[in-house]
């Protein structure tokens, strides 16, 4: 059973599969879906969906780093980082 | 912004009805679901990917009694964020 790829195309052709709407219109609302939840997130609003995760983001402060090449110190900036954390519902299902 | 958010603001902005769109919203997260399950990995360019790893069993302690238990061997999901997502988080916002 070799690992495979799923992408948005998988993503719309089971929307088109399950709900019957076009192919065009399920292609749509899956990108709407992602659309929506990138733009929740950047604004700094957290984005919880029941029996799979929530996503939040985080600040993070300023720390130094390492070039593991060189082991030169280089700072690495504050940044807001995504942080996903499955749903016990989502651990159990693919623990199956 | 829960599920329900996610399927009113869709709803709202494309002019559909909400049981529509929650049939939409479900039948997505089922679907990451399954490849999760599977083993697959999804990718989700410019939003992130999601994918599993592999635990292995260990002994782990119960934090109140101090007692050693046993800890399956299990897999856990990861996601990774997208470059645009991840770019967009520093930039805008």
């Amino acid at each position: 059973m070799a690992a495979k790829t799923v992408t948005r195309a998988e993503l719309a052709e089971a929307v088109y599969q399950e709900v019957g709407l076009s192919r065009i219109e399920s292609a749509a609302l899956v990108e709407a879906i992602l659309a929506e939840m990138a733009d929740a997130l950047v604004t700094g609003e957290a984005v919880k969906i029941s029996s799979f995760g929530s996503f939040s983001v985080r600040q993070k402060g300023e720390r130094v780093g390492r070039n593991p090449k060189t082991g030169e110190e280089v700072p690495i900036l504050p940044r807001r980082v995504l942080v996903f954390r499955p749903s016990h519902v989502l651990k159990d299902r693919i623990n199956k | 912004m829960t599920r329900s958010d996610l399927i009113a603001r869709i709803a709202q902005r494309r002019g559909l009805y909400q049981r529509d769109v929650e049939r939409v919203v479900s039948a997505v997260f089922e679907e990451v679901t399954e490849a999760l399950a599977r083993g697959d990995r999804v990718e989700l360019r410019g939003f992130g990917a999601f994918s599993v790893k592999q635990r292995d069993s260990r002994t782990g302690r119960n934090p109140r009694t101090g007692e050693a238990v046993a800890v399956d061997a299990k897999v856990v999901p990861f996601f990774k964020t997208g470059k645009q997502l991840r770019e967009r988080l520093n930039t805008e916002g």
